[in-house]
């Protein structure tokens, strides 16, 4: 997993509340037992018309979108399925950083694993940014993990909470389960216990 | 936590499966059952070979396919679309290489990964349950905790059978009195989200409560809690009784003999305190419940069968109003048009929401002696082989197909179009399965979501029906 320190970019605007993860990668593309090559499918059904020419209609197939790292949207982020394809499809199109009032549970969680980062703002301050991602090219936007702040293209500056080990695991691009692999003595002990507790448990 | 503070039914299975405390306060969670399928596992699996790590506990993990297979004889002979295959393949790839249990597409036992899980006993009561799909929720019913967890969680899960999560809020949702004739389990659930809209139970664990959902068999249990999520929340649980018990014994991996006898004592010191608190409370009256039927494209939109499709211009600010607009553009419908007047093109029964034997004898209840409409087409769905088998031997896939109905082998099927059972665009489909998101069910599809005994009622009216008139 890449680090995420500090990210300078274009942000899109998808002013939709509700963006489930069959909008962000249809189960049609489900099929990969690869987590990389989801990017052009991203959005699949409002991005490419039925005969699959792209829908010029969708901010992701204009300029300066098509090279946009950061996304803005509205309410509930990631809801629905647990696929992590979603976040695979972000990254792969090149989107580190998600901004949304709020997000799904499950969403919320695949992206801190693969190096995104979900950031909560109140709906007022996450339309205002939309206001700044409609100005294109010239309003680009930067997140700070670092220091915890988002920063508009006009210099003032959004500070925003992250539970801290996320926040560190994020800032060194650590993946979880060596982390955890040091506790297996605890893990140990735990199942002596529960195998003596409740031997049924186990076969 | 004071050993005498009153606490909730998740708070005990969570503190019961706490390994340890990170100095930050995220808990190490120990996991007891961990359900593997062929979409969510391969990249998962591939991690472990990159790290030279092997599955820490092979008999506290069960693998099978559902969501790739085709659901008529076809699958028998090899899987057409070169991906799915792959997928599958590589699932059985895995399980060798692995040593993981698995249970083949010939075997009578296989079917949907959340029907499965409670069928074989491999989901009890005080057990800790995760699946790399969203709506484990489901297991939920049986007193446990349940929950989806992403590919990456997949891997830790299988390298380290623990999670590293934060403690959630707990909510519950208490639904009183006696549900009406023609109302089910669905019924309530979506009824729930429809007053708690789909990000009400984010950050939270559901317990649902009352008389309501205390009255409900098992499989009325299951669809409540397998549409938590639906409801935002990952987790939805069921204080284990007695109904849960005697569903329980008996079943291959369950604990058999005096070893089920002592289990059943611990079960029963699970459910909530008295004097529990919990972070937010939902009250539903059962008697005020009509038959639920969804009109848009988020599950929160529902409305009783009885009523119409809303005017987008007249709901809250313009944000909600645009999205309203989008709704009742792709879904085909017009405002003030009446719900019953909509006419279906599919109907499916089927889904780890509505496949058990309880769904499949509801649905044979309306179709019996009835025929399916001209035009339509409509599909039955058993939710596992052992499902098929049942209503078989009671004669239900008579009633069907001589209703006009297909009577299909066990999987996911058409609730999530990544297989070959799925909506060409434009149709309109009354779906027991969870979920109406824009091409869920196939590219340009329309769903309405509902109850077994309201989709079989479509099915032979030919038009969304409210159950109550032909029953």
């Amino acid at each position: 997993m890449d680090a995420f320190t500090t990210l300078t970019g274009i942000a899109a605007p998808l002013p939709m509340a509700n963006v489930d993860t069959d909008k962000i990668i249809p189960a049609r593309f489900l099929k990969t037992i690869a987590r990389t090559g989801l990017g052009k499918s991203l959005f699949a059904n409002l991005r490419y018309n039925e005969d699959g020419s792209e829908n010029p209609d969708f901010v992701l197939n204009q300029q300066p979108y098509r090279r946009a790292e950061v996304l803005i949207a509205h309410e509930n982020f990631g809801c629905g399925s647990s696929r992590e394809h979603a976040p695979w499809a972000l990254l792969d199109f090149g989107i580190r950083c998600v901004i949304a009032p709020d997000f799904a549970d499950i969403f919320h969680n695949n992206s801190f694993k693969n190096g995104i980062l979900p950031v909560r703002l109140p709906r007022e301050v996450c339309d205002q940014l939309m206001e700044d991602a409609k100005l294109g090219a010239n309003a680009r936007i930067t997140i700070d993990l670092e220091r915890q702040v988002v920063v508009r293209p006009n210099g003032e500056e959004i500070p925003f909470e992250i539970d801290p080990l996320r926040r560190h695991l994020l800032l060194n691009g650590l993946d979880d389960i060596g982390q955890t692999m040091q506790q297996a003595p605890a893990i140990d002990s735990f199942e002596a216990r529960q195998r003596a507790a409740q031997p049924w448990l186990y076969r | 936590m004071s050993a005498t503070k009153p606490r909730t039914l998740y708070d005990k299975i969570f503190d019961a499966h706490l390994v340890e405390t990170l100095p930050d306060g995220t808990a190490l969670l120990y996991i007891d059952r961990h359900l593997v399928h062929e979409v969510t596992s391969p990249q998962a699996f591939e991690g472990l070979r990159m790290a030279k790590r092997p599955v820490r506990r092979l008999d506290g993990t069960m693998a099978v396919v559902d969501h790739n297979i085709a659901t008529d004889a076809s699958r028998y002979t090899g899987i057409e679309d070169p991906e799915s295959r792959t997928q599958v393949e590589t699932l059985e790839k895995n399980v060798k290489e692995f040593n993981v249990p698995y249970i083949p597409l010939t075997d009578a036992r296989q079917g949907i990964v959340h029907v499965i899980g409670p069928e074989q006993g491999l989901s009890l009561p005080g057990m800790t349950i995760v699946c790399g799909d969203s709506h484990t929720s489901t297991h939920g019913a049986m007193g446990a905790l349940a929950f989806g967890i992403g590919t990456s969680e997949v891997e830790h899960v299988l390298a380290t059978q623990t999670l590293l999560q934060k403690r959630a809020k707990n909510m519950r949702v208490t639904v009183d009195g006696v549900l009406p004739v023609g109302c089910t389990a669905k019924d309530i659930v979506l009824a729930i989200i429809g007053k708690i809209g789909t990000a009400g139970g984010n950050g939270h664990v559901i317990e649902f409560a009352g008389s309501a959902i205390r009255a409900l068999d098992m499989a009325g249990r299951f669809s409540v809690c397998n549409m938590s999520i639906e409801g935002g929340a990952r987790a939805g649980m069921i204080a284990p009784d007695e109904t849960t018990f005697e569903y329980a014994r008996g079943r291959p991996f369950a604990p058999q003999g005096e070893a089920f006898d002592r289990a059943v004592e611990w079960w029963k010191t699970l459910p909530s305190d008295e004097g529990a608190v919990f972070d937010k409370e939902v009250f539903l009256d059962a008697a005020e419940i009509v038959p639920m039927v969804s009109w848009g494209t988020s599950p929160e939109d529902v409305l009783p069968i009885t009523a119409a499709v809303p005017d987008p211009e007249s709901g809250g600010d313009e944000a909600r109003r645009a999205q309203l607009r989008r709704m009742v553009e792709y879904m085909g419908l017009t405002p003030g048009q009446k719900l019953t007047d909509l006419k279906v093109d599919v109907v499916f029964i089927g889904s780890c929401t509505n496949s058990r034997i309880e769904d499949m004898r509801a649905a044979a209840q309306i179709a019996r002696g009835r025929h399916v409409a001209e035009g339509v087409r409509a599909m039955v769905v058993p939710g596992s082989g052992l499902v098929k088998q049942q209503a078989e031997r009671e004669g239900l896939d008579a009633i069907f197909r001589d209703a006009g109905f297909e009577w299909r082998e066990a999987g996911c099927s058409m609730c999530l179009g990544m297989n070959p059972d799925k909506l060409t665009p434009g149709q309109r489909c009354a779906s027991t399965s969870n979920r109406n998101f824009e091409g869920r069910q196939g590219p340009g599809g329309r769903t309405h979501l509902c109850s077994p005994a309201m989709a079989a009622a479509a099915a032979v009216t030919g038009f969304l029906t409210d159950v109550r008139e032909i029953v």
